[in-house]
């Protein structure tokens, strides 16, 4: 079993037994899709909301909640997966700093993004560790479809 | 040209952001050594421009972790400040001024957390009158707001921030020499694109 890193606006996708990690989601989201019947997982670990936001043109795709998911969404299809039989469990989303300001609650919308879009492909979010004030790492097993979510405060929590 | 975004900075602009780092850290040695009551003395900053994975790795990993303080600047140029500073940072101040250690950063009690704060009051304060008096520009810093978290979430709220102008971030490394030991203090800039035009127009430095 091998634990595939997913890096800041980057998605990957693997089989059973291996098993995806994104380390120190603050604002950004974890999202893990799974495919129970193939046991296929896939995670993106977004940074923004909409590419249409972008200021000056989109260099990467797997930055936004937007078409970071539907990229993996492409790949674990590719790969056998089928988006009818998908889930989701998503992580992140905090507010790292208390400050109210547009800027400091993206965590809150990239969110809310995250959400509109899945609902847009049908996926169901079957578990959800978001929003509060702390970093989280974040563990997706593609044999089970387990989530593991760790923080530095916190004790472990698999959902 | 306009400057839409941190890559194009020329290291004759990063020479200018370094000169301005080392004023600034001159100042936050001479107010820490106040505060500490201890001689405090800087070696030259390092300005660089890094990517979020080198940045955060620089700083200990992503999940090491580290306390980040946030200050917002505004005025005639906007944008934030990010400190980040390491256990052996906190631990050494805290140790210089009541003797005691801070072992875990996550159980600091009170009166440790508002003394770290009022460090990157003055550290942050520091940078940005160094900043003010050589371009005569009006700036104004918010308190700043700590959380000891892990050190690739404490970055991803300027990588967010910076994400939307470029892929890199502002780096200043600074060495401060306290009594006997040598600690190290990060600072991440991150201002907006068309203050840092303003900004180096100010100083006569074409863009």
């Amino acid at each position: 079993m091998a634990n595939v890193t997913v890096g800041i606006a980057d998605l990957n996708v693997v089989k059973s037994p291996d098993a995806l990690i994104t380390y120190a989601l603050g604002s950004c989201v974890g999202i893990c899709l799974y495919d129970a019947e193939k046991k296929i997982a896939g995670m993106a670990h977004i940074m923004l909301p909409l590419s249409k936001e972008a200021a000056q043109g989109v260099d990467n795709k797997r930055r936004y909640a937007d078409t970071g998911i539907m990229e993996l969404i492409q790949t674990m299809n590719l790969q056998g997966a089928s988006t009818s039989r998908l889930t989701a469990k998503i992580a992140g989303g905090a507010q790292m700093f208390s400050v109210n300001s547009a800027v400091f609650n993206i965590g809150e919308r990239n969110v809310a993004a995250v959400k509109r879009i899945l609902a847009a492909y049908k996926i169901r979010i079957v578990a959800e560790e978001t929003g509060s004030n702390f970093g989280r790492t974040v563990l997706f097993h593609a044999d089970t479809g387990m989530m593991e979510v760790r923080a530095a405060t916190k004790e472990t929590k698999f959902v | 040209m306009a400057i839409q975004n941190v890559e194009q900075l020329q290291d004759m602009h990063l020479d200018v952001l370094k000169e301005i780092g080392n004023i600034g850290s001159g100042n936050a040695a001479s107010a820490l050594s106040e505060l500490l009551q201890c001689e405090t003395d800087i070696t030259v900053p390092s300005v660089k421009m890094l990517d979020f994975d080198e940045a955060v790795n620089f700083l200990g990993g992503p999940e090491n972790i580290a306390i980040g303080m946030l200050v917002g600047i505004k005025g005639d140029i906007n944008g934030m400040m990010l400190y980040v500073l390491q256990q052996s940072f906190a631990s050494k101040m805290t140790s210089t001024l009541f003797g005691s250690e801070i072992e875990d950063l996550t159980n600091m009690n009170e009166m440790e957390t508002s003394f770290i704060s009022e460090v990157g009051n003055i550290m942050a304060a520091s940078y940005m009158n160094a900043l003010a008096s050589l371009t005569g520009m009006m700036i104004d810093i918010s308190v700043p707001v700590m959380t000891v978290d892990m050190v690739g979430a404490i970055l991803s709220v300027p990588a967010v921030e910076f994400a939307q102008v470029g892929n890199k971030v502002l780096f200043i490394d600074d060495s401060f020499i306290i009594g006997s030991g040598e600690i190290k203090s990060n600072m991440i800039l991150v201002p907006e694109m068309q203050s840092l035009e303003t900004l180096f127009t100010r100083l006569g430095v074409s863009v």
